[in-house]
């Protein structure tokens, strides 16, 4: 199993649009929260006007998490912008996890903070989705990545397979995805730091090596991007 | 098995669209449609087609009118405010009997309004969309899927019918992501014997036009294209029932909204209430087919629509009085939530519990 413990404090989770990236950054900062005082999530993306980090604010700063927003997230009115308050991120002895637009154009807004990330010990993932069109091919899945560093003039350390089809994702859907997250990390030369596996799958898919349904350094997550009529409580 | 693929329902209009065998698209950015114009602008040309960003939404729509003209499957896409912008060339287009994908993904309204999604554009697509008597083929998907499969065949209609069609969605639709299987590309497009295309001395002009200085000639038009939309009425009308057999109270809703209402609809017959759902897929021709029918075996009908009453208006000529239609919605780019759709649901349940004593 994947310990979330052994991520970075300084986490930027970047990839295609629609891989995951907020609800894997959500579940990141989370699970940061049970080692850190303080745990910040940076919603960077300027591009997206719906389904992003800074929807989930109040639920967050229930569990500990502070949400940095673009100065208008959440207003509606459309002004890609960023808040000035993200520099508390690179002041706090907490952690901190950026939650990165789609894409080469999302990135671009990363590359304003590359110098002062790059200082710091830090991970950048790219997270990637073996059932996302167009970048669902090894080859493709690789050739994004090229744009986003351009983009952001940073590196990514690791690779994160978020393999899923939304409500539709089963044990088989992860675990044929595995073949193109080695692939991909591999052909990036990258860690495949680990593969992400919907909660109710827990029990058909396992992190102990050997046993049926295994999948190596499992990172069970919750799903909480979600559309309205899927909140029916 | 066609594998599934995750896409944004943006990027899947746009998808379909390539698929059906559009090869010129024609779009201005506006939020929450935008993704649907990158995706072109990356996929058009490997597809060998044109990906134009015109200098405006007007712009667009009269370079649609010439491509389609030209006999081409041709696109524009917009967002509420942009398609106000397109409402004159649409009617160029109608009144050229000409056919054509228009794509709007609603946002709240009106003026500027915001980006949040919305169906205020209603009775814009269904009644008035530009000047002169016309009508436009409207499409309402509630899935990524169905976005994919209402473009590939609006094209269909758009040539069978010699007519603009709309895809009507809205911007949580747009942005949302779900599995889709994509169709198989068309090979075969139909023949345009009407088209533009340079008669080489070898037939009469064609001519595309809708400017006709006589009235007995424009009226001819006019008459002409309501005997056609007469028969799209008896041939079309699309919609989708669920659990409306013993329905007491039947709920209509459309695209988005009609999600929120089939949720609300589960909850409500946990709770033993007898409700069922109609989703009218096409909203012109309205599915009064299908509405009248209902009108006839429930006690209530009610529509959830995201503005401030619309389609509700399409409902009551359906129903015709023959029992009370309720609406219930929210507007500015609120989505309503199942509980408070619940809730509208079980006021009338309780009001009719209240009649029956």
């Amino acid at each position: 199993m994947f310990d979330p413990h052994d991520i970075a404090r300084f986490t930027v989770v970047t990839g295609h649009y629609g891989s995951g990236k907020t609800n894997l950054s959500i579940n990141l900062a989370l699970d940061l929260a049970a080692f850190y005082d303080e745990v910040m999530l940076v919603d960077l993306d300027v591009v997206n006007p719906y389904f992003r980090s800074s929807d989930y604010t109040s639920m967050l700063a229930e569990r500990g998490v502070r949400v940095i927003s673009p100065t208008f997230a959440g207003t509606t009115l459309d002004t890609p912008s960023l808040s000035g308050a993200v520099s508390a991120a690179f002041d706090t002895e907490g952690a901190v996890v950026f939650d990165v637009g789609g894409d080469d154009v999302g990135a671009t807004a990363l590359g304003r903070y590359a110098k002062e990330i790059a200082s710091i010990d830090h991970e950048m993932l790219y997270v990637i989705n073996h059932y996302r069109n167009l970048t669902a091919e090894t080859a493709e899945a690789a050739a994004l990545l090229a744009e986003i560093e351009a983009a952001c003039h940073l590196k990514a350390t690791g690779v994160v397979n978020n393999s899923h089809l939304r409500d539709e994702t089963t044990a088989q859907t992860v675990l044929h995805s595995l073949g193109f997250a080695h692939d991909t990390a591999a052909l990036l030369g990258l860690p495949l730091r680990f593969t992400t596996i919907p909660e109710r799958l827990a029990a058909e898919l396992s992190g102990t090596a050997g046993a049926a349904g295994f999948v190596e350094n499992a990172y069970p997550i919750t799903i909480h991007v979600r559309t309205p009529w899927e909140d029916a409580s | 098995m066609t594998e599934k693929v995750l896409m944004k329902g943006n990027e899947a209009l746009a998808e379909a669209a390539i698929r059906a065998g559009c090869r010129f698209f024609f779009g201005y950015p506006i939020t929450p449609q935008t993704e649907l114009a990158a995706y072109m602008a990356k996929r058009m040309g490997k597809a060998g087609g044109v990906y134009l960003q015109a200098e405006s939404e007007i712009a667009a729509i009269n370079m649609v009118y010439g491509a389609s003209a030209a006999g081409k499957r041709a696109m524009t896409s917009s967002s509420s405010p942009g398609i106000s912008l397109k409402g004159e060339g649409i009617s160029y287009m109608a009144g050229a009997d000409l056919p054509g994908v228009i794509i709007n993904v609603q946002r709240g309204g009106p003026g500027l309004g915001g980006i949040q999604p919305s169906q205020s554009d209603y009775f814009q697509a269904t009644r008035a969309t530009g000047h002169g008597d016309f009508h436009l083929i409207v499409l309402a998907p509630s899935t990524v899927q169905e976005m994919t499969d209402y473009v590939f065949r609006a094209f269909d209609l758009a040539d069978e019918y010699r007519m603009p069609v709309m895809i009507l969605a809205d911007g949580m639709l747009g942005q949302m992501m779900e599995p889709v299987v994509l169709p198989e590309p068309k090979t075969e497009l139909p023949e345009k014997p009407w088209a533009v295309t340079g008669h080489r001395g070898e037939r009469p002009h064609n001519v595309v036009n809708s400017l006709y200085l006589k009235p007995e000639e424009l009226e001819d038009t006019n008459i002409e294209r309501f005997e056609r939309y007469e028969r799209i009425k008896a041939a079309e009308q699309r919609a989708e029932e669920y659990l409306v057999d013993d329905a007491d109270i039947v709920v209509v809703a459309f695209g988005a909204s009609s999600r929120i209402a089939r949720s609300a609809v589960n909850k409500a017959r946990e709770k033993g209430i007898k409700v069922g759902l109609i989703r009218p897929i096409t909203l012109w021709p309205f599915p009064v087919n299908a509405i009248g029918a209902a009108a006839d075996r429930a006690k209530a009908i009610l529509t959830v629509e995201m503005n401030m009453g619309q389609m509700v208006e399409d409902v009551r000529l359906a129903v015709c009085g023959r029992v009370p239609v309720e609406f219930f919605g929210r507007a500015g780019g609120i989505i309503p939530t199942p509980v408070e759709t619940l809730a509208a649901i079980e006021r009338i349940a309780a009001s009719l519990e209240g009649g029956a004593r």
